[in-house]
């Protein structure tokens, strides 16, 4: 049974139009009728509930996903309170009510395997390996960060751990991604690395999905088939801007069929949904069948940034999702599985709380980068800053290593 | 020599020990240091005959304008390639630095419209595609923003792509992922990840193709750190550096001009009364000029520094000149104490390039205009 048809198309408690706050100035009338996921090369086999009798995960499975959503979680909540003691400025968004999305999908990664994500790509990065302590350090721009200082909140990279960025301008890192996937596909037929079946992942936002770069890529990405899964978050709000009332047709997934993508919608707020569809998806890059379009239903229980007094959106609204929050729900589902007992997930929660501190005693440890840093790293080869008017590359100026050489 | 572009163009291009090839100095006669300069613009050609379509730059060996003063029997031979005797057009210099690079890295490959099966809008990428299959020259669809980051997110992960934009002024549409991602990731990532990208185009004036297909843009390029920019001129340092900029681990522009005059220039010696700096297609109404003014009894030394960005404030200091006004800035900020006159900066008009001919030609900086700087400067 393929996953796609697995999913539901709308979550059953909630009635259509979608946000209760704002409706859409023309008649909506696709958003009464049942939908399906309509491309072909999705099976339409009866969709079945994965709430199912068995569990379809295994213990350790399930730990880990347990495990990686309170870490994204707490680490969150951690950021908002180092932002007002100020340990950490400027802007600031967090993922709070989204882990389904990050952990369903980035858990079945590989390390060689890419992620692309937006500026609230914290948990992006938590759940692609890389340690609290950095990414808590970057957020406080000292040199342990995984940037050493100077990404910040929105700018989470690390090779090693193939996170692509973070990146300020929304769907700036959607052709990023698709470079990636690219790359892949070269190593695959030019350079003859036979083996090599690296996957990338995508993820942005309902926003962003009215952007052209949106567009461009999917259609590169189908003709090209590469081995790409462009995943939207679509939380309804783009800061203060409803997703109904920004997009003509708000159902984002059918967006994909128009370019030759499979397009799915799932439930974002379930983290096994999320899984399987991811499954099904992260198997189709590999083999060489091409990009999928995953439109997750999620919803971000804070504001779009700590700046955000998140007046538009209304409480029942938020109520609703609140009641869907995905780590209560899975530990709801563990417990009826009989996956772990509660002891052993509070002692997750505690291991958790005591990574998190120790990110922040590591970050508040680190240094402040020095001058001698500000002009490193602006060419991979300094050389490029050119030569002086003494005849010297200026990366030989010995102001070049106090920062203090002019450039 | 000006970067490390430069100074692995000379180095790749000379089998033979090269004179000062980081910028010319052509030398046109003798008089004290002044200044006097000019901005890139691209030039109409009309004092030469036989000019055929027009959209390609071409250099014919034939009919250079010659120096005043020939300090080397083969000056006239800069059109060609590292081979003596191998005579080669602007956009063949391209394809044959192109074709060599990739041939030797297989990571190396090119992205953009048309470059593939049509061979390059302007010839540049002609039978490669068939020579290194689709994959490698890669024919995009029409959205630059898009497969400009495609091309960085690439680069990121492993390849060395050479992004083509068919005309410079279409690069503004991939502004975003040149000025964001392009000149700071390598910055932002804390020096994780390399970008060595190419991001080469024609651009400029060219023969009464509108406006917006004539647009002179090095500035906006030249505001964004973390990217190195060169604009070749003539076929021999185009070939250099297309292949030095390939091979760069940094993000490189590479521009060229849409149109070209003929005539090379080979180096010389310094001239004294007056240094005039160009680059690109300016370079050859700046020869016309001098050629003039040596008539004059000026001694212009005139030099094409070819990399915008860094600008090689040592050999320009040597002499002292001044480009454009971000290099006047700086070069008064050095140099303030030997300049015995203002700068002059002579540049296109502030205007965007009308369609009418005549009226394109006034944008553009005329020899006669430079003739009269110098000699307004020396007076």
């Amino acid at each position: 049974m393929s996953a796609f048809s697995a999913t539901k198309l709308r979550s059953p408690s909630l009635a259509s139009p979608r946000s209760p706050s704002s409706k859409p100035s023309f008649p909506s009338s696709s958003l009464r009728f049942p939908l399906r996921a309509v491309s072909s090369d999705v099976l339409t086999s009866s969709a079945a509930s994965l709430a199912a009798s068995h569990p379809v995960i295994s213990r350790d499975e399930g730990l880990d996903l347990y495990e990686d959503m309170v870490l994204g979680r707490s680490f969150e909540d951690m950021c908002a309170q180092m932002y007002y003691r100020g340990k950490m400025f400027g802007f600031v968004h967090l993922y709070n009510g989204q882990e389904a999305v990050s952990t369903g999908f980035i858990r079945l990664l590989e390390k060689k395997d890419s992620v692309i994500s937006t500026y609230r790509d914290h948990v992006h990065a938590l759940s692609k390996g890389v340690p609290a302590r950095q990414v808590m350090a970057e957020l406080f721009g000292k040199t342990g960060g995984c940037c050493r200082g100077q990404g910040g909140s929105m700018h989470m990279f690390s090779a090693e751990h193939g996170v692509l960025g973070g990146f300020a301008f929304i769907g700036e890192g959607i052709p990023i991604a698709t470079g990636a996937a690219f790359s892949s596909r070269y190593r695959r037929e030019v350079l003859k690395e036979q083996t090599h079946d690296d996957v990338t992942i995508a993820f942005f936002g309902d926003g962003t999905c009215n952007n052209g770069q949106f567009f461009e890529c999917l259609n590169m990405a189908a003709l090209w088939k590469l081995p790409i899964i462009f995943v939207v978050e679509n939380n309804l709000w783009a800061i203060g801007m409803s997703h109904l009332r920004a997009t003509s047709d708000p159902e984002i997934w059918k967006k994909g069929p128009a370019f030759g993508i499979p397009g799915v919608h799932v439930d974002g707020m379930d983290v096994l949904k999320v899984r399987e569809v991811a499954k099904e998806a992260i198997a189709r890059a590999r083999s060489g069948e091409g990009p999928t379009l995953v439109e997750c239903e999620t919803y971000r229980f804070r504001g779009h940034s700590l700046a955000d007094p998140d007046e538009l959106r209304k409480p029942d609204e938020k109520a609703h999702y609140a009641a869907r929050d995905p780590i209560t729900a899975f530990k709801k589902y563990i417990f009826e599985h009989n996956l772990a007992t509660e002891s052993e997930l509070k002692a997750i929660d505690k291991k958790i709380d005591d990574v998190v501190e120790e990110a922040v005693e590591f970050a508040d440890k680190s240094p402040l980068p020095p001058r001698t840093q500000l002009l490193e790293n602006v060419f991979a080869d300094p050389k490029g800053f050119g030569i002086g008017p003494d005849g010297t590359y200026r990366c030989e100026d010995p102001g070049f290593t106090q920062g203090t050489a002019q450039v | 020599m000006a970067g490390a572009l430069q100074a692995a163009t000379a180095a790749l291009l000379s089998s033979t020990p090269l004179k000062t090839y980081g910028s010319y100095r052509l030398r046109l006669g003798s008089a004290p240091r002044s200044l006097a300069g000019r901005k890139g613009s691209f030039l109409v050609v009309r004092s030469d005959a036989g000019f055929g379509s027009g959209s390609n730059a071409r250099t014919r060996p034939g009919k250079l304008i010659p120096n005043a003063v020939a300090t080397k029997p083969d000056a006239s031979s800069s059109s060609t390639s590292s081979k003596p005797g191998h005579e080669l057009l602007l956009f063949e210099a391209l394809r044959e630095g192109l074709d060599e690079e990739m041939a030797r890295d297989p990571r190396v490959c090119v992205m953009g419209e048309d470059v593939g099966h049509y061979g390059g809008s302007y010839k540049v990428t002609k039978g490669l595609a068939d020579k290194y299959g689709d994959l490698r020259v890669l024919d995009t669809p029409i959205a630059e923003n898009s497969f400009t980051g495609m091309g960085i997110g690439a680069a990121m992960t492993g390849l060395r792509p050479v992004v083509e934009g068919m005309n410079m002024g279409f690069l503004l549409l991939a502004f975003n992922q040149i000025s964001n991602n392009c000149g700071m990731l390598h910055y932002t990532s804390g020096g994780q990840f390399t970008i060595p990208i190419v991001i080469r185009g024609p651009g400029g004036v060219g023969r009464q193709l509108g406006a917006e297909h004539s647009q002179r843009l090095e500035s906006y390029f030249q505001s964004i750190p973390g990217l190195q920019m060169v604009a070749c001129s003539t076929p021999y340092n185009a070939k250099g550096l297309m292949k030095a900029a390939i091979r760069s681990e940094n993000s490189s522009c590479a521009l060229r001009a849409l149109y070209l005059l003929f005539g090379g220039g080979g180096d010389g010696a310094p001239g004294e009364h007056v240094t005039i700096l160009t680059y690109s297609r300016m370079r050859y109404h700046v020869m016309q000029a001098a050629k003039t003014l040596v008539n004059k009894g000026y001694d212009p030394e005139v030099i094409d520094i070819r990399s915008l960005k860094p600008f090689d404030l040592y050999t320009i200091g040597n002499s002292i000149k001044k480009h454009t006004p971000r290099l006047q800035s700086a070069i008064i900020k050095e140099f303030w104490d030997y300049l015995d006159a203002p700068i002059k900066c002579l540049s296109s008009q502030d205007v965007p390039t009308p369609y009418a001919g005549t009226l394109e030609d006034c944008t553009v900086v005329q020899p006669a205009e430079i003739v009269k700087a110098v000699e307004d400067l020396c007076k």
